[in-house]
């Protein structure tokens, strides 16, 4: 089958990345951990701007920036060269931003993705390196703002645009670009996506081979799919009106899930872009090797291994990999039971869960999902009331053993499910006649009520079996 | 003769530091050359501290001034320009670490021309400073401050900065001896930028040695600037009176037109000077010379125009009120900054627009390189260049003020040093009408060493340098 993008779509994304895994911003020694610290609180003269200060290229930062190359197949720069991008706005304290220009450190890459069409691939234009400004904050609501107050803490924190040729075609293979990359980042161990602006993404977007536009201050995955299905009925729309689109930037309203103009191209600012006096090109060729060496496994590596190692099917090694925590929570339980059970409870069961309730795998423990897992493997529960304890424990604590106690969920067997078939068989006699009548049905109403008067406990599966044989034996 | 480090050093030894200081410290409130910006409340202070701890530093208890672009921590440093009036950075330069460290007294900031931008230090924010030979002139630029209050006995030794001869020019007016170090020989952390790319600091003092023990202790290597270059240092050991076969290139280019008569005779006649004393001179050519002047301008201007963004009233300094941010930034640096400061923004924001990018700022880059190809070519056969520092002597205050270009024009002989990033020291070798004239000497890269040793040797069998500024004693 072959995706025939019947409306030209062309998409292509600018994402920042904050490389927040660093210990020290881009340009000096002040710590990257300020996300709960008060304003102004991680700076100094160099990322405060002050007069007379001087940037020094922080050099796990070039190395960060190399191993995201790498694993995006990239060309790595034989040496390093930054320039200033020159504009100004009150959270840039130079007067302009210290950015790559036409020598990014990582260009001509490429990304696999789970295309419209089975494997698709997004070809990576550049990633280059630069500075974050602050963050501009208003006293109150920005129409009645008293004033505006800067927050300098993010000033100087290292970012990575990277930025993919036009080769998407729907907002669905958008979303699966940046889930996958987001993947790939953190299996680099890079950059942590659970803090706030931590990737921010920017879309180009065309159809039927006109002129595109601009899609900006997306904030989220899910947002970016959204923002980009509007913009293609958008862009529908003024076609099926006889007109052209317009090239301009536009900016997307999450709360009401729609873009709006922001400029057109002709307003865009000249830059002036000239080479950062500042900074010496930094050698970095000779390091691509050595870095090589000490690239972690990547998420479709992983993917693979899993297939190999564990046996499981495809799709769940799919589903526990594209998440470096989950993957990482499914082999700690794997070493300690069945590989293959562990593979069906954490990615069909566990990840279901955590997804209803927005939570991530770090709400739960490895040793409960190795506990609930012998308690099935081994018969003592059923596995209806195995979900039943993962539910619990997400919803209000405690360990699993406690929750069978409490819930009485121990499997019930012999005498007791015996007794159970006898009693609903005497007191269901309507039921026996319409299922000896040839009603099938009528078999699946006396299993369950058996299943109710053992509150779920018994296998309904044995159930069934023993009720065809209490019938055979005393009924007929 | 002025007092020079070592005279200092008996004194301190057998007075104070403290007296020492204070001595200085009436000469500058009895002037009235404007040689300062602000002078340090704690500079007593500082002196006591010299003598109740007894430091031992090379510079212990030696007053110095430092150009008002130079960051000072507690201590205002507004590159006299009203933009920064009141700005007192948290932080040290790296040299003032250095000093500090060495027992120097920071006495005061000199003035200079707004954010180094000027050839006689009539664009400050605070008024020119006078030239200590003849009140009518001026000091030179834009280190004028540093170098008049040095000839003026104010300070024995001080700190300039020099983008494209900020410290030479105002050193040969002013009759003292300045060096511009080899571009990464000094660190420019906390030096307020102008140009990156073309500006060191540099000290200024009356005699050689007195700048190569300043060289000793500025001259260290700096994490903090990555374009700083780990070095041989050894500067006062370079000093040695022994010229013999040294060999001198004069390149013609630099005795052209529109640099005076008396100059030229001057400076051949220290070139016979160093002949007597046995080196010997032949004549190179620096074919690209006549272009470097517009390179250099187009360069500074660009780096400028960037450097400069910052100063817009929000983070610190002085600010204009505006209804909003743009209009407080634009208001404030309307008002606060000075017509030739404005006047460079705008011409480095042209040469680096989009359509004229590539004929103004990537030409300049492609002149620099060819300019750094006259001086290479030239070291593989001499070992030093001399030539005048500066066309004339100093000019009448007011003069160039309504001329830009005619300014611009004085600096012909210093800038191709700064688009090359070679060494050279101006030193004094003798007056026209009663006028300090300057010789510069001109070193390979990192060969500081060379040029301070045939500028000590020169010094030592000439007395230009013991002629006094009138009035000064
Ligand atoms: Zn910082």
């Amino acid at each position: 089958m072959v995706y025939e993008n019947p409306d030209g779509v062309m998409i292509g994304l600018e994402i920042h990345v904050q490389l927040n895994k660093l210990a020290t911003k881009l340009f000096c020694g002040c710590s990257t951990d300020y996300h709960t610290s008060e304003p102004n609180t991680h700076v100094c003269p160099v990322c405060m701007g002050l007069p007379g200060c001087l940037p020094v290229l922080n050099k796990r930062a070039v190395e960060y920036a190399i191993r995201i190359g790498l694993a995006l197949n990239c060309e790595i720069v034989e040496q390093t060269q930054f320039h200033r991008k020159n504009y100004y706005y009150p959270d840039l304290p130079k007067g302009f931003q210290t950015t790559q220009y036409d020598y990014p450190i990582v260009s001509d890459g490429r990304v696999v993705i789970e295309g419209e069409d089975g494997e698709h691939v997004v070809r990576i234009r550049r990633a280059h390196m630069e500075e974050d400004p602050g963050r501009l904050m208003h006293m109150g609501t920005i129409d009645r703002s008293r004033g505006t107050l800067i927050d300098y803490n993010r000033s100087g924190m290292a970012l990575i645009e990277i930025v993919s040729e036009p080769d998407m075609r729907s907002p669905r293979e958008a979303r699966r670009f940046l889930d996958k990359l987001r993947n790939i980042l953190e299996y680099l161990d890079v950059f942590d996506s659970t803090l706030e602006g931590s990737m921010r993404v920017d879309a180009n977007i065309s159809i039927a081979g006109g002129d595109r536009t601009e899609v900006k201050n997306i904030s989220s995955h899910k947002g970016a799919e959204r923002a980009l299905l509007y913009e293609i009925m958008r862009q529908k729309n003024i076609k099926r009106r006889g007109e052209e689109v317009v090239m301009e930037t536009r900016h997307f309203d999450e709360a009401r899930g729609v873009t709006i103009s922001m400029r057109t191209k002709e307003e865009e600012h000249d830059y002036r872009y000239f080479p950062e006096p500042d900074l010496v090109p930094m050698r970095v060729g000779s390091w691509v090797e050595g870095i090589l060496e000490t690239l972690p496994e990547l998420p479709d590596a992983r993917r693979s291994r899993f297939i190999s190692d564990y046996g499981m099917v495809d799709t769940h090694a799919k589903a526990l990999t594209s998440d470096i925590r989950v993957a990482d929570f499914y082999e700690e339980v794997a070493s300690k039971v069945d590989p293959a059970a562990a593979a069906v409870w954490v990615s069909d069961v566990l990840k279901g869960e955590l997804n209803y309730r927005d939570l991530t795998v770090a709400s739960f423990t490895v040793e409960d999902m190795v506990k609930i897992i012998e308690l099935v493997v081994s018969g003592k529960v059923t596995e209806k009331a195995a979900v039943e304890i993962i539910r619990t424990i997400l919803d209000e604590g405690g360990s699993p053993m406690d929750i069978v106690k409490e819930k009485g969920l121990l499997k019930v067997e012999g005498d007791v499910v015996d007794q159970a078939v006898e009693a609903v068989l005497k007191e269901n006699p309507q039921a026996l006649e319409d299922y000896f009548a040839g009603k099938e049905k009528s078999l699946n109403f006396l299993v369950g009520q058996v299943m109710k008067k053992t509150r779920g406990r018994a296998d309904a599966r044995s159930v069934r079996e023993m009720m065809l044989e209490e019938i055979d034996k005393n009924y007929r | 003769m002025l007092e020079g480090l070592s005279d200092l050093k008996n004194k301190i030894g057998s007075s104070s530091a403290e007296d020492v200081v204070a001595s200085y410290l009436e000469r500058i409130e009895k002037s009235d050359i404007n040689a300062f910006t602000c002078i340090a409340e704690d500079a007593i202070d500082q002196a006591r501290k010299v003598d109740s701890l007894d430091i031992e530093g090379p510079l212990a208890g030696v007053p110095i001034a430092i150009k008002d672009n130079i960051s000072t921590k507690g201590l205002s440093t507004t590159c006299s320009s009203a933009i920064l009036d009141g700005y007192v950075p948290p932080y040290d330069a790296h040299v003032i670490e250095r000093l500090r460290k060495a027992g120097a007294v920071i006495i005061g900031k000199s003035n200079m021309d707004e954010f180094g931008m000027g050839t006689s230090t009539e664009t400050s924010t605070y008024g020119p400073t006078l030239n200590p030979w003849d009140a009518e002139r001026v000091a030179g630029g834009s280190s004028g401050g540093s170098a008049a209050a040095v000839a003026a006995g104010q300070v024995p030794v001080s700190l300039g900065s020099d983008t494209g001869g900020s410290v030479r020019c105002p050193a040969a007016f002013c009759g003292t001896v300045g060096l511009k170090p080899t571009y990464g020989a000094v660190s420019r952390y906390g030096l307020v930028s102008y140009a990156n790319s073309l500006e060191q600091i540099g000290p200024l003092a009356n005699r050689v040695e007195d700048v190569a023990a300043l060289m000793d202790v500025i001259g260290t290597y700096d994490n903090r600037d990555s374009t700083c270059v780990k070095h041989n240092a050894g500067y006062t050991d370079a000093l040695q009176d022994d010229v013999e076969g040294l060999k001198i290139g004069v390149p013609a280019e630099y005795f052209g037109e529109g640099i005076d008569d008396n100059v030229q005779k001057l400076v051949w006649e220290a070139i016979g000077k160093f002949e007597d004393m046995g080196a010997e001179y032949t004549k190179v050519s620096m074919p690209n010379t006549p272009y470097a002047l517009a390179a250099y301008y187009i360069i500074a201007m660009s780096e400028a125009s960037s450097n400069l963004a910052r100063f817009d009233g929000t983070r610190y300094g002085n600010r204009s009120e505006g209804e909003n941010w743009h209009m407080m930034a634009s208001k404030t640096r309307q008002e606060k900054f000075g017509a030739e400061v404005k006047r460079r923004i705008l011409l480095g924001t042209y040469a680096l627009s989009a359509g004229y990018h590539d004929k103004y700022y990537l030409k300049a880059l492609k002149v620099r390189t060819l300019v750094k190809q006259d001086f290479e070519r030239a070291f593989e056969d001499v070992d030093v260049l001399m030539a005048p520092t500066m066309p004339t002597p100093a000019f009448k205050i007011g003069e160039k003020m309504d001329d830009p270009l005619s300014l611009y024009l004085s600096d012909v002989n210093t800038v191709p040093i700064n688009l090359a990033g070679v060494p050279s020291i101006s030193v004094p070798c003798g007056f026209s009408e009663g006028l300090p004239v300057g010789l510069q000497v001109i070193g390979n890269y990192f060969d500081e060493a060379t040029i301070l040793k045939a500028a000590h040797s020169f010094e030592k069998n000439t007395n230009h340098h013991t002629k006094l500024a009138p009035g000064v004693v």
